[in-house]
């Protein structure tokens, strides 16, 4: 029933933000695309030379490559893993009757406001210093060596640290997923003589398998560029041991001024996240016109 | 008999929750009691959990040393300003796509969806140079341009979600009784709006101060936000963990108030409308 000057204006309104998401998106990405042909290190001056598909070559090729790809997919992998099979009991646990729950919801989800260079520093000197820490301590006081963190097992320190900011998030969807749960059928299904386990199973589950496919693709997105907690903690050191694919282009980009490899790299990183970005839009897409 | 089994299953869910949250919340407890100890406390095994001299000393060496109070300006305007400036590109875009959508209005959504995938180390090289040869870098101006543009896409979608859910019915009996547009928007939508445009902004204030990837590369001192200070106490100087703690404390406390008060937004905003 719109006149035509309401949609005039509706799309003069709707312009601005077209308009510079567009010039966001297309500009760094042309200009990635561009650098990722050249020879170019801000190092060598201004000299750049059109070498084609030469980076690419030298990026996928590099060891570091591969090393902080797997790197990369050790990260979001075990983090997915853990926070949901971590989520769930939680969300479950929040959602029965508990005295104080809103104080308690409170505790769960702090972790996820605190920002990534506090909660890394925090959990490598405080709690995992190998000699003064908290966990070595407690270690100490059942007769246990410490673990030294940080040159032992560095990546797992990683993700233990990602793995608590990010806990928070997957338990609140799933707890929201569960608030919205027909109560009446879980009481039809425990009138009908239904074990909590198979009403967990044959129920809740089902329930919850559109929201963990939201908390997985949701997750991977941010998982995917995790920087600023090795940033602060190894460096991606010792060696390569902690370096993914964000910090590899990073240090690529920053400590060797390579910008030919880096924007190779950049699009790399580029086509991981879009093949994740299309499964989610899919989903999100789905449910706008529900 | 029934009775007595829901009590016991109260009793058993609220020790299993209380255990998991302590357990939870237990390293930015830790953290806040490590501030207020000494150096020497702070480092001692065994360590102490309450019963040690309480000082709050750490909190001014922390503003000596690195001067605290200019990068939580920094954080302040630079969380502020593109939050601020990305609800007013936002508010009418989410507005139009609401209230008068078209055929492609699905399509304009999901592709302001999909820049928010594009994963900031793709672009890192170009935003550098170009800051670079603008002299962004280092500036709060800077800053706040690339905060802006990274978040817009969250914000006009949670503002889609938020403006949908406002009965059009309204809309359209204040045009029968004659409202121009300019009217409409003030007396009738912005009322309404209010609760999502509150929660939309507290959500991108939160979002914006944590942020670490961009402020990390583009900024040094200047500009530097507390993420960047607090990154600046990575590398170890003698002791320095009571210090690392106040410095954190300062840091986290404003936005862990705002983000437990926009706790029931967050899953709302932060999949799109995917979860409600």
């Amino acid at each position: 029933m719109a006149t035509r000057q309401t949609q005039l204006l509706a799309r003069t309104l709707l312009t601005p933000a077209v308009a510079l998401l567009f010039v966001w998106m297309i500009v760094p990405l042309a200009l990635t695309i561009y650098f990722s042909t050249l020879h170019y290190n801000l190092l060598d001056g201004d000299t750049q030379q059109f070498v084609g598909l030469e980076n690419f070559r030298y990026f996928l090729t590099d060891p570091a490559f591969l090393a902080s790809l797997q790197n990369t997919l050790v990260l979001v992998g075990s983090v997915l893993g853990l926070t949901i099979l971590l989520g769930i009991p939680l969300a479950l646990l929040l959602d029965q009757p508990v005295i104080g729950r809103s104080f308690v919801r409170l505790m769960v989800i702090a972790p996820f406001f605190v920002m990534p260079t506090v909660s890394a520093l925090v959990w490598k000197n405080l709690l995992m210093h190998p000699v003064s820490g908290l966990f070595a301590w407690i270690a100490k006081s059942f007769g246990l060596t410490p673990i030294d963190w940080f040159n032992d097992a560095p990546l797992f320190a990683i993700i233990l640290i990602v793995t608590w900011q990010w806990l928070p998030f997957a338990t609140l969807i799933l707890l929201t997923a569960l608030q919205s749960l027909d109560e009446e059928q879980k009481e039809a299904a425990e009138m009908d003589g239904a074990r909590a386990l198979s009403t967990f199973v044959y129920i809740t589950l089902p329930h919850l398998a559109r929201p963990i496919t939201v908390v997985i693709l949701i997750e991977t997105i941010f998982l995917l560029t995790v920087f600023a907690e090795i940033f602060v903690t190894t460096g991606g050191g010792p060696g390569l041991q902690t370096t993914n694919i964000a910090f590899l282009i990073y240090s690529q980009a920053l400590i060797q001024y390579d910008i030919g490899s880096a924007s190779a790299g950049g699009l790399v990183a580029v086509v991981i996240a879009n093949i994740v970005a299309f499964f989610l839009v899919r989903i999100v897409g789905r449910n706008l016109e529900a | 008999m029934a009775r007595m089994a829901t009590n016991r299953r109260v009793a058993i869910s609220t020790v299993g929750a209380w255990l998991a949250g302590f357990l939870i919340f237990f390293p930015i407890l830790w953290m806040v009691l490590t501030s207020f100890k000494t150096e020497l406390e702070a480092f001692a095994i065994p360590p102490s959990f309450l019963f040690f001299h309480w000082t709050t000393e750490n909190y001014a060496t922390v503003q000596e040393r690195s001067d605290y109070i200019h990068h939580a300006l920094n954080s302040i305007i630079i969380a502020g300003g593109s939050t601020l400036i990305a609800l007013l590109i936002a508010i009418p875009a989410a507005w139009s796509m609401a209230f008068s959508p078209t055929k492609r209005t699905k399509d304009v959504l999901l592709w302001m969806l999909s820049t928010k995938m594009m994963p900031p180390v793709g672009v890192l090289v170009p935003i550098y140079l170009i800051w670079r040869d603008f002299g962004l870098l280092d500036s709060l101006t800077g800053l706040v341009i690339i905060l802006c543009l990274g978040n817009l896409p969250i914000v006009i979608w949670m503002l889609f979600t938020y403006f949908k859910e406002i009965p059009k019915d309204i809309l359209e009996a204040a045009r029968m009784d004659g409202a121009t547009i300019g009217r409409e928007l003030i007396y009738v939508l912005t009322p309404m709006a209010i609760p999502g445009l509150a929660s939309t902004l507290l959500l991108n204030l939160i979002l914006a101060w944590n942020e670490a990837f961009w402020t990390l590369n583009l900024s040094t001192l200047n500009a530097a936000p507390l993420t960047v200070f607090i990154a600046s106490y990575s590398s170890p100087e003698g002791l320095f963990w009571a210090k690392l703690s106040a410095a954190s404390t300062l840091a986290i406390a404003p936005i862990l108030v705002l983000g437990w008060f926009s706790q029931r937004q967050l899953v709302r905003g932060l999949t799109f409308g995917a979860v409600k």
